[in-house]
């Protein structure tokens, strides 16, 4: 058979953003998928040599633009350590609570663009219309929408008053109807059932040799996820890891689905345990030694690796998002499958490529 | 099949969720950050705001008494707001609007006198 | 730092890799730190039911490491990166990108290191790196 090699990306009308694979196809099958990227590479670890370690909060945020808040806690957690400073007990909860709504509109988002890479528009238009109001909460309570900014070494900068709260919890029972008004669709439409059930298959023991994070790893049946080590206030709350087994994209699919509902859960257990007190404890001094902190992003598990020596700018610091982990999983999903598939296997990852080249 | 059929069917019933925009504006909340602003008043010019900035966008000149920012390169993080001493800085609640040409914040205050003043020595 | 260090060196690296795919860790990624002008560290980080391993391997710039691709496949966008970042030269990678995952085929500098060397001659030490990136 004739083999021909087709570029995908690093422009797709599926993709926002530039990845490109070249893959070999045989007659209209995949047999081979090699990725290549840098397009966006901005160097990021790089400028802590140039950004105090208070000044990098501000620039790990900027890593990816949808999850700005998780890469914050992540960052905020190892120089905690290394610092020895201890958070208190409120500003844990509320750091949980903003990461659970960052958790919400990522998923809402993917929710949408998957919708979108099978053509599906209109259920686009209605998962982002959800995700405006968690937008709404964000910019109410924090002062802007993505990129909120509240975190600090040793706590975070805003606290939420009693009204706020009222009206969070008001706002997330209607967003969580509407959510589930959208199930049906979601998960049991015919022609979304057609595009995803059987693409892109990840068995468990390929995901877990490969590295896989997140919705990918949970898709295929294994139950890990960061937040069941307990960091920020985790530990306090009842968190179970949401599992499918089928390894496909409509796993991968169902496993975000229900990740939202999970997480309103969490947000109402957090805002029901709220304790009172400080939200912000004073630092001084320095942070010096080594030390990795991971968190689970709405992408999966994200790990930093913190080096200090004892100077105001850090020595290293280093930066593996989940997407980074997930690209070797993309590339065995794709080889055997369709080339009109490409577009819906390659979004079910959630690829977000800015933050993977940082 | 028909799956999506009750969401059509409620859209079509339901109130709009978008704004006629440029003529219909939703009041910004109680804490956004917005724009910065500086009261030259109570400005004493000490540079606190200018080294925090994680963008560095703020530039003070101490002999000269100008405090000026770069509203294009600011990331409305509002740090500067946080650490200002004199409590001078404030951010409105309305971004800046999109502009045609580069802009400065700018501030002019009262220079600092060569001669040490006690204000001086105590704000420095 | 969480998890246990185990040094390395480069010829038990690949064993000790191996066996951690046989004790059935996942590999997390891999962390390469600048100690100097001289050397460099390479921190392989596995993952078993949420607890942390680091293999750290410390190595002169200028020498091949070998590749652990070949065991655990998905190091190798890993081991590319850091060949592009620092300059080192990794063999037995399952692809090779030969220094243009990130880069383009003509740079010849190493944007992350402090003390940068050349590829192409790789025992001269170029101007601080840092320097540039200011003038820039
Ligand atoms: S920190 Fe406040 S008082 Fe000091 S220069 Fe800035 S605006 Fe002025
Ligand atoms: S809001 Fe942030 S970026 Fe803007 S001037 Fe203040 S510190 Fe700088």
């Amino acid at each position: 058979m004739f083999k021909t090699v087709i570029p995908f990306g690093p422009q797709h009308p599926v993709l926002p953003e530039p990845i490109h694979l070249k893959l070999t196809v045989e007659d209209e099958r995949i047999t081979e998928a090699i990725p290549s990227l840098g397009f966006v590479h901005r160097g990021l670890e790089r400028l802590a040599d140039l950004r105090d370690f208070h000044q990098m909060i501000q620039v790990v945020e900027r890593v990816c633009g949808i999850c700005s808040m998780i890469h914050a806690v992540c960052y905020c957690q190892g120089i905690e350590e290394l610092m020895a400073v201890e958070v208190p007990p409120r500003a844990k909860f509320l750091r949980v609570i903003w990461s659970e709504l960052h958790r919400i509109h990522s998923h809402l988002l993917w929710l949408g663009l998957f919708a979108d890479s099978f053509g599906f528009e209109s259920l686009f238009m209605q998962f982002w219309r959800i995700r405006e109001k968690i937008m709404d909460i964000n910019e109410a309570t924090t002062g802007n929408r993505v990129i909120i900014s509240v975190n600090v070494v040793g706590g975070v900068r805003r606290d939420l008053s009693h009204a706020q709260i009222k009206w969070v919890l008001s706002e997330l029972q209607m967003i969580e109807q509407d959510i589930k008004r959208l199930e049906n669709t979601m998960l049991s439409d015919y022609t979304i059932k057609k595009r995803t059930v059987g693409k892109g298959l990840l068995t468990a023991p390929q995901a877990s040799e490969l590295g896989a994070v997140g919705p990918t790893l949970r898709g295929s049946g294994v139950a890990q996820d960061i937040r069941q080590t307990g960091y920020a206030a985790y530990g306090e709350l009842d968190f179970e890891p949401v599992v499918e087994t089928d390894g496909d994209c409509y796993a991968r699919c169902k496993v975000r689905f229900r990740e939202t509902l999970a997480s309103i859960d969490l947000i109402l257990q957090a805002i029901a345990n709220l304790p009172a007190g400080e939200t912000r404890q004073k630092v001084k001094g320095r942070p010096e030694g080594e030390t990795v902190t991971r968190v689970e992003q709405p992408r999966g598990e994200l790990l930093y690796y913190i080096k200090a020596n004892g100077n105001k700018n850090l020595e290293r610091l280093r930066i593996r998002t989940p997407t980074f982990a997930n690209i070797p999983a993309l590339l065995t999903m794709l080889p055997g499958m369709w080339l009109s598939d490409v577009p819906v296997i390659v979004l079910s990852i959630d690829p977000c490529i800015s933050c993977t080249e940082r | 099949m028909f799956k999506m059929t009750p969401n059509v069917l409620r859209n079509l019933i339901s109130k709009k969720a978008t704004r006629r925009y440029p003529r219909q504006v939703r009041p910004p909340y109680e804490s956004v950050r917005g724009e910065l602003r500086n009261d030259s008043t109570q400005c004493n010019l000490c540079g606190a705001c200018a080294l925090k900035c994680p963008s560095q966008c703020i530039t003070v000149d101490k002999t000269a008494g100008t405090w000026t920012c770069d509203p294009f390169a600011c990331v409305y993080c509002g740090v500067c707001v946080d650490t200002c001493p004199a409590q001078s800085l404030t951010q409105k609640r309305e971004y800046r609007p999109p502009a045609v040409e580069r802009q400065t914040i700018f501030m002019q205050g009262e220079p600092r006198k060569k001669t040490k003043t006690p204000e001086a020595v105590e704000s420095g | 730092m969480q998890g246990d260090i185990i040094a390395v060196g480069p010829e038990t690296l690949v064993r000790e890799a191996a066996q951690a795919k046989v004790d059935g860790y996942r590999l997390v990624t891999l962390s390469c730190v600048e100690l100097d002008a001289e050397t460099v560290d390479i921190l392989y980080h596995f993952d078993k039911d949420l607890t942390l391993k680091h293999l750290r391997l410390t190595v002169p710039k200028g020498t091949p490491v070998p590749s652990i691709s070949a065991v655990h496949w998905a190091a190798f966008l890993a081991e590319n990166e850091i060949q592009d970042l620092f300059g080192l030269h990794f063999t037995g990678l399952a692809v090779d990108y030969e220094g243009t995952l990130y880069l383009e085929d003509e740079v010849r500098r190493t944007p992350f290191c402090r003390y940068s060397i050349r590829q192409s001659d790789k025992n001269t030490p170029a101007p601080d790196a840092r320097q540039e990136m200011g003038e820039n």
